[in-house]
């Protein structure tokens, strides 16, 4: 019976072993991927139980935990809501959360592996536990000139450091009041939460990165240039024919200039003209001949088709697959089925700011754990080199040229060089546009790389264009960064 | 301890070491005041153990309470002092009637028992039940209870080899409580499962008392039939079957597995009663065709029964595809599940503390699914440091089949020996996706009074087995002295 014993023992043990091996799987190696199952309300109850951390700009709140006397504890309270509605995001008892509230709920509620050993001490010292604060990357007077130059606007608007990928300012209007979610009384909540989603303007929505993506119109002709002189093939004085209007091939539309005529006027056109002029044929020629793998490989390197989290996931844009000749031409000024975030055109800007080096831009500085250690400092992280160091100076000087001899001239300085593009994008027959600028300054020594859009024509339908309305509140912003 | 049967001139009865010895004439009482101050080692680490196992179980109850209620509560703590007194009653019990048996077996029980209470009471306090509708309290009685029939069993069987006599007695008391909950009128379907009595306001499952004879009598039947069943019959893809014409019992003990499986709906018992049968008739045979053939038949019997019966796919879907929002949300889906593996994840490594998790959120978590709760507050260092005593109390069990001298004994434990092992793999295996879950109760842990007598009386059984088996040897020397 001994030899039959043994067997059974050793199954026995293979049955225990197998419960240890699932219970580790479960217990270590799986714990992030569960907490971060939305169905888990263990950890929203989590983040009730700790003193949630503080979001920091500039080393002063703007979101914060305040005591409270009820069994939640503390209520989530937001200084300065509406400036700074599409960062914090909102944190919420029963609608979930967004923003940095969301995507650095972890640390903020000091659950996260980097804070492993503060949560041990605390359990052996019996302290409450508390949450890290989260200090962010953006400039309160960067944040402040943005959203008081939006105004009514609706849009967005997006300032990167290019040198390190830093956002300086991140704007979505309308913004929203996230105190109102914050609160306590479920029912309040839930009538807040249905209101602002239920809201024909979508304040909701992080217009920076998410939501509907926009048509970039004239803008994307910036990577579209990019892309024909780091190629090679094209430099900015190559002639392109320059009729007043073209039919596009097997198809009955025929496009023509945004100002109608030929592009300056004589038979053909240069390159560096099209764009300082933000002419529409030349460019839907150029498409053509630079061929869609061409432009989507660029497309590609500038950050089209990724996730880019900053850290909260950004939409990525798109460049449309599949082309035939008509619509690969329309793809070279920006329509068709170009899709874009307001982020991902000022990562546009700043890589040609940065000498053709695109930084991965983030919203986080630093975070500080209770202590005041720091737990997790953000680095400079090199995101692309979509062009090289030469295209990025021709290309710098041909979109300097565009802002002070070209069609972006709201967006000048005085005394400082600025770089930029304006856009102006259709969205169908009837259809009011969508408003753009995109730019750097100072030309020679870029501090700011910025992407500015608005909605509805700014109020004036098909009347407005991108230099009117997009390129004065750029220039606010590029100011405010000067000026600091 | 030396046995003494030496009898003093003039009928003045000397001290005796066994007070069943026929020759003792000594005076009952006294022979009991010897056996208690002759030291006994085993006793001795025994009651050390025990002082270190109502430590922890006291310690846990003081931990929840000082968690979730900031305070230490009066009465629990009495209560509490009650049941340790019951086991220190059962340990002096132990030193008289059973002075040689396994001094781990008692020890490891209390404990398992202690914190299953400290985690009941716990979910009493996150669900704010008090008095007798507490699960805490109502456990607490159950295991007094439970301690007193398993402390009857160990003084009334002295020698376990008279259960071998009544075995077929035992088959069909096993038969009858695993039918009962199938009777109308008393029978009742809780949670789908129709395993369940009730009388009066108390609610039992027979089952789990069913199991124990039903292990006696393999026990006793194998012990007569292992040399028939051993032989060998044709030889088929290498393997030897055994004889067409012994195949009948394991026909009949599949057939009433599948009958447990449609009739009642409980996957887990039928697995358990099926798997019971297997183990011991290998063990028994020492046939690996005999274990193979079963296993072939039960999953066959199971992937049909996984397409004929609504509940047992459902068990099946919310295995494979937990995640799945669909079955999640579905009715009998995979929400228990999944909120069982949140709570585990949430507990990591150390666990939140006792009283500090949210354990309460999954569905049965103090009975089908305490591991799950124990996981989340005391982590899977926790969780480990339970499997381990189990492993422990399970290998005691094996060790009697190792050293003993009886095949019923040894059988028998070895048999009530992987009925706990296979339970707990069932049931922690079901929580952790191993398997699919089914509906069984964590011996010693689990909420539920069927569950706790049954498993003291396994304990019981198994204190009187190995008592049997280190005290046997020793008369032999004794004789021949």
């Amino acid at each position: 019976m001994h030899k039959q014993l043994r067997h059974i023992s050793v199954a026995t043990l293979a049955m225990f072993l197998a419960l240890f091996v699932s219970l580790s799987v479960i217990q270590v190696f799986a714990v992030d991927e569960l907490r971060a199952d939305g169905r888990n309300v263990r950890t929203l109850f989590a983040s009730y139980s700790a003193e949630r951390g503080p979001i920091l700009v500039a080393g002063e709140p703007v979101a914060q935990s305040r005591p409270v006397d009820n069994e939640f504890r503390f209520l989530r309270e937001y200084l300065e809501p509406e400036l700074y509605s599409a960062v914090t995001g909102y944190f919420s008892l029963n609608q979930g959360t967004t923003g940095i509230e969301s995507a650095y709920n972890d640390f903020l509620t000091g659950t996260a592996n980097e804070q492993f050993l503060d949560q041990l001490s605390a359990l052996v010292t019996g302290q409450s536990p508390r949450g890290a604060a989260v200090e962010l990357t953006i400039d309160p007077a960067v944040q402040q000139a943005a959203f008081d130059a939006m105004g009514d606007l609706r849009g967005s608007v997006v300032a990167i450091e290019p040198s390190t990928g830093r956002i300086l300012a991140m704007v979505s209007t309308p913004g929203f009041d996230p105190n109102r979610l914050s609160a306590h009384r479920t029912s309040s909540v839930i009538d807040a939460y249905n209101e602002l989603i239920s809201d024909p303007l979508r304040p909701l929505n992080n217009r920076a990165i998410g939501g509907d993506l926009y048509f970039p119109g004239s803008v994307f002709k910036v990577l579209v240039t990019a892309a024909a002189i780091d190629s090679g093939e094209f430099d900015p004085d190559g002639e392109f024919p320059n009729p007043p209007r073209l039919q596009l091939p097997l198809s009955t539309n025929v496009i023509s200039n945004a100002e109608g005529g030929n592009c300056g006027g004589q038979e053909t056109v240069t390159l560096a003209t099209s764009l300082r002029l933000s002419c529409n044929i030349p460019f839907a020629e150029l498409a053509l001949e630079l061929g869609q793998d061409e432009l989507a490989g660029y497309a590609e390197r500038f950050g089209f088709g990724q996730t880019i989290a900053v850290p909260m996931n950004a939409t990525p844009s798109q460049y449309p697959e599949n082309l035939d000749d008509a619509q690969l031409m329309l793809t070279g000024f920006g329509q068709y089925d170009v899709r874009v975030t307001p982020l991902q055109i000022a990562m546009i800007s700043a890589a040609i700011a940065n000498g053709g080096e695109l930084m991965q831009p983030t919203l986080l500085d630093r975070i500080i754990a209770p202590d005041l250690s720091t737990v997790l400092e953000s680095e400079p992280e090199v995101f692309s080199q979509p062009i090289s160091r030469r295209t990025a100076t021709t290309l710098t000087r041909m979109l300097v040229d565009g802002v002070s001899d070209g069609v972006a001239f709201n967006a000048a300085i005085p005394g400082v060089e600025v770089a930029g593009k304006t856009g102006t994008a259709e969205n169908g027959a009837g259809q009011p546009f969508t408003l753009w600028f995109t730019g750097f300054a100072p030309a020679d020594n870029p501090q700011v790389a910025v992407a500015v859009v608005v909605e509805d024509g700014g109020g004036q339908g098909q009347n407005a264009f991108g230099n009117q309305v997009a390129a004065p509140i750029a220039r606010q912003v590029m100011e405010a960064v000067l000026n600091r | 301890m030396k046995p003494n049967d030496d009898t003093a001139p003039g009928g003045q009865a000397a001290p005796t070491g066994a007070i069943d010895a026929p020759r003792a004439s000594a005076p009952f009482t006294e022979a009991i005041r010897i056996r208690l101050k002759t030291p006994s080692k085993l006793r001795n680490l025994e009651l050390a153990l025990l002082v270190l196992a109502l430590a922890v179980s006291g310690g846990a109850i003081a931990l929840v309470q000082l968690g979730a209620i900031g305070e230490l509560d009066q009465t629990v703590i009495t209560y509490g002092t009650g049941l340790a007194l019951i086991v220190i009653v059962m340990h002096l019990a132990l030193r008289v009637v059973a002075p040689d048996a396994d001094p781990f077996i008692l020890p490891i029980i209390t404990t398992l028992n202690g914190l299953g209470i400290a985690m009941i009471y716990r979910l009493d306090i996150a669900k704010g039940f008090e008095g007798w509708s507490s699960a805490g309290v109502r456990q607490m009685a159950w295991t007094a209870l439970a301690m007193v029939i398993a402390l009857v069993v160990v003084v009334v069987l002295r020698n376990h080899r008279v259960l071998a006599r009544y075995r077929y007695l035992a088959l069909f008391i096993g038969i009858g409580l695993l039918l009962l909950p199938l009777a109308p009128g008393i029978g009742q379907t809780i949670n789908g499962a129709r395993v369940w009595i009730a009388v009066g306001p108390f609610s039992f499952q027979p089952g789990e008392l069913g199991k124990i004879a039903l292990a006696i009598f393999f026990a006793g039947y194998l012990m007569t039939a292992r040399d028939s069943l051993s032989i060998v019959g044709s030889k088929v893809l290498g393997m030897r079957l055994p004889r067409a014409r012994d195949l009948g019992p394991l026909v009949v003990a599949w057939a009433a597995a599948m009958g447990v499986l449609v009739f009642q709906r409980d996957l887990g018992t039928a697995l358990l009663y099926f798997g019971l049968f297997l183990v011991m008739l290998y063990v028994a045979t020492g046939r690996l065709s005999w274990i193979l053939l079963g296993l072939g038949l039960f999953v066959g019997g199971a992937l049909i029964a996984r397409d004929a019966l609504g509940y047992v796919r459902g068990r099946f879907d919310a295995w494979l595809d937990s995640f799945n929002p669909e079955i999640y949300d579905a009715v009998g889906g995979s929400y228990q599940l999944v909120q069982g593996l949140f709570g585990l994840a949430d507990g990591g490594l150390i666990g939140t503390g006792l009283g500090r998790g949210r354990p309460d959120i999954v569905p049965l978590a103090e009975s089908d699914y305490i591991v799950a709760s124990l996981g989340e507050e005391l982590g899977l260092v926790g969780v480990f440091a339970i499997l381990a005593l189990y492993l422990l109390l399970v290998a005691r069990a094996y060790r009697i089949g190792f050293t003993g001298t009886d095949d019923f004994g040894r059988l028998l434990a070895v048999g009530l020996g992987f009925l706990i092992a296979l339970q707990v793999f069932v049931v922690i295996g079901g929580v952790t996706r191993v398997i699919p879950l089914t509906g069984l109760t964590t011996p010693f842990l689990a909420a539920g009074g069927s569950s706790l007598m049954a498993n003291w009386i396994i304990a019981a059984l198994l204190l009187r087995l190995s008592d049997t088996v280190r005290h046997q040897p020793r008369l032999v020397v004794d004789d021949d002295a």
